[in-house]
């Protein structure tokens, strides 16, 4: 198979950029970062289908070898037309962030934060058992009398 | 009869249905018909598929008549039968449950509208990726799913929706070019996407270009299974959509993604190659995502959490490559789907009940609903591994897997799934204490609907008595009813589901060995696609 090193050598450009800008902050450049991803992918897709031939358009004079490979370009087809869509929808959600909060920015999760900064002591799980006090009897006298207290504290009453 | 010819039908149905939902958009009552209707057909499709498979084993159907490798193929074996029909049954539950809701809810809580033909399609993409035997076509799957996935995850466009979604969003497009990227390397490498012609070309690659163009897929899918370190955008973003959405989100989801490693494990790369780094991978997944659900107040986000760490032990059976874990592993991913969905429609429920999912504000809910508390349990038992339960029955499998491979990776990983089975049950019975079974009182903020009651002194039905109290969920908010029978009809099916699958352990251990032997032998696969004889020479 011959590779066609320009096209690579533009994928690479084109995925180290989309790289780049995914880890901006940003809304509009990670978008933007997504979109020279998925051309990097498609170009990587097209280099595959090796050199240029002719349509693949059946023709029983034409040997198989000088015919185009049309596989890689139905996938580049579907695949573009999928990040046609993704993007649409990257940009509605984006529009609608700004609108709500008015910044293009990644926003923190709140809930996150919250659990982060919450005390690693808690009341329900971490606080001592309280002895148990019975309205039967007391620690006191159980120790001077331990035969049928019961009966005694009961008397009291 | 060949099941497979029925196989597009499951795709194609679930398409339809959501066509005709679209253009009912009108009519909320037509719309739901047709929904729950489709779903049901598709089932009971897939339950002859199941039926077809488990007599008949490894089948397949080209479409187009292309001859294959050339064209898409669907292929439908023990693994992809049975995780289409648990798939099918928990989103028609689901979507009981999400009527429920919408009708009981007068439909305020966003455009209800789209949500049928896009949940229709969600199921579409689901049952497409199960099925399909062909790289980029399983990529086109992933991606029919993943957009209705971003649709329902931001309904109705509030803030924490958009910001979970923004995340939620870049993230799975990142994996999906990812996975882009290695079908392009593997049909440069290979010249075919087919997996079952790249099952036998794949293992006449030399090893490091193997090597590079399986950790790229490991890698694609582990983000889109949640695997440790790939996990971290799940607990962010799944608490925030609507609880029928997150519940079939975390039941399906992920399962997609683990079905995808599943495949890549065994049919693609087969072999111990990475089995090592996929332990101490799901070691790692299961504790840390434990010790982060033990951290949490908020019910949702804590089952996020366990959902990540329950992965861990798909990972652990499938990186033994034995026919008992990976049979285990297909027993527990069924099992995982089916609790894991109802424990979040119950979250719904308690949310609804008890007006808050914060568990510092939640309490007395045992007495207040005591069917709430049973359907609470016992998933919640069943997901931690309590006998008799599914649960336990699956991780006993997958620790005697790890037993029987007696290697020191292996025994670290039983002693972990244990520690972290037990973690579970604290997780969940953390929840149990402060939500059913403290008083309100005992609550530091107990919210207004679970102090309130009727001037008679008998349970409130629907939130009419705490519309005018300030703090709660329900203030300014009409008339509702807080535990509609529909929405608590469909989790206790889905309940029941789950203990069926406990009753019937037997037949279904019997059916996922059988898909694991076939499985591990390859060459069922292989001669299904590409015809008897194809298959030689092909390493086990």
């Amino acid at each position: 198979m011959t590779v066609n090193i320009t096209l690579l050598v533009v994928m690479g450009v084109l995925v180290a950029v989309g790289v780049y800008l995914i880890l901006e902050r940003s809304l509009t450049r990670v978008m933007l970062g997504l979109m020279m991803l998925a051309n990097g992918a498609n170009l990587l897709l097209l280099t595959t289908g090796g050199a240029a031939g002719l349509a693949p358009l059946y023709d029983a004079d034409i040997p198989a070898a000088e015919y185009n490979d049309p596989l890689p370009q139905a996938l580049i087809l579907t695949s573009i037309v999928i990040s046609f869509a993704v993007t649409a929808f990257m940009l509605g959600i984006i529009y609608r962030s700004w609108v709500l909060g008015r910044q293009d920015e990644v926003q923190d999760d709140i809930e996150d934060r919250r659990v982060a900064n919450q005390p690693s002591f808690d009341a329900e799980d971490d606080t001592a058992i309280p002895v148990e006090t019975t309205e039967f009897v007391t620690p006191e006298d159980a120790d001077e009398r331990p035969a049928a207290p019961k009966t005694r504290v009961r008397g009291q009453e | 009869m060949n099941a497979a010819s029925l196989a597009p039908l499951a795709v194609v149905l679930p398409f339809l249905g959501a066509a005709f939902a679209f253009i009912l958009i009108r009519r909320p009552v037509a719309q739901r018909t047709v929904a729950i209707t489709t779903l049901a057909l598709t089932l009971s499709v897939e339950l002859l598929m199941l039926w077809s498979a488990w007599t008949q084993g490894v089948q397949a159907v080209f479409l187009g008549g292309w001859v294959p490798p050339f064209g898409i193929s669907l292929v439908v074996d023990e693994l992809s039968a049975l995780m289409l029909v648990i798939s099918s049954a928990v989103s028609l539950a689901v979507l009981v449950y999400a009527s429920g809701q919408g009708m009981a809810d007068g439909d305020e809580d966003g455009p209800i509208s789209i949500f049928h033909p896009t949940y229709l399609i969600l199921v579409a993409g689901v049952s497409n990726a199960f099925l399909t035997g062909d790289l980029f076509n399983l990529y086109v799957g992933f991606e029919i799913l993943l957009t209705a996935s971003y649709v329902l995850m931001t309904m109705g466009g509030t803030g924490p929706r958009v910001r979970a979604g923004v995340t939620y969003v870049v993230v799975s497009v990142i994996s999906s070019m990812l996975f882009l990227l290695s079908i392009a390397m593997i049909y440069a490498a290979t010249g075919t996407i087919n997996m079952a012609d790249l099952a036998v070309k794949l293992g006449e690659l030399d090893d490091s270009t193997q090597m590079i163009l399986h950790l790229m897929l490991v890698v694609a899918f582990g983000i889109k299974a949640a695997v440790f370190p790939l996990s971290f955008w799940l607990p962010d973003s799944y608490p925030t959509a609507p609880a029928p959405v997150t519940a079939v989100f975390a039941g399906l989801l992920t399962k997609v993604g683990v079905y995808a490693l599943i495949r890549t494990e065994t049919l693609l790369f087969p072999g111990d190659r990475i089995n090592t780094f996929l332990m101490i991978i799901a070691l790692l997944t299961m504790v840390v995502g434990i010790l982060g659900a033990l951290a949490q107040i908020d019910i949702k986000r804590m089952l996020s959490f366990t959902l990540v760490s329950h992965i861990g032990y798909m990972v652990f059976g499938l990186a033994m490559s034995s026919v008992v874990g990976l049979g285990s592993t297909m027993y527990y991913v069924a099992h995982h789907i089916t609790v894991q969905t109802s424990l979040f429609l119950v979250a719904g429920l308690i949310e609804r009940r008890g007006g808050t999912s914060n568990m510092d504000r939640l309490g007395g809910m045992a007495k207040l609903s005591p069917l709430l508390a049973i359907l609470y349990f016992v998933p919640a038992m069943n997901l931690a591994g309590i006998p008799p339960f599914s649960g336990f029955l699956g991780k006993l499998g997958l620790l005697q897997g790890g037993v029987d491979l007696a290697t020191p990776v292996s025994y670290t990983l039983v002693i972990g799934s244990v520690v972290t089975s037990l973690l579970t049950l604290m997780a969940m019975a953390r929840v149990w204490n402060r939500a059913f079974w403290r008083t309100p009182e005992d609550a530091e903020h107990p919210d207004p609907v679970l102090l309130a009651s009727k001037p008679d002194g008998s349970t409130l039905r629907t939130s009419k008595y705490v519309t005018d109290k300030p703090t709660g969920r329900f203030s300014g908010r009409g008339t509702i009813h807080l535990l509609p029978k529909s929405m608590v009809g469909a989790t206790t099916g889905l309940v029941a589901l789950g203990v069926a699958l406990t009753v019937f352990a037997g037949p279904l251990f019997q059916l996922s060995d059988q898909g694991a032997r076939a499985m591990l032998e390859r060459t069922p696969y292989i001669e299904a696609v590409l015809g008897t004889g194809a298959a030689q020479g092909v390493e086990q």
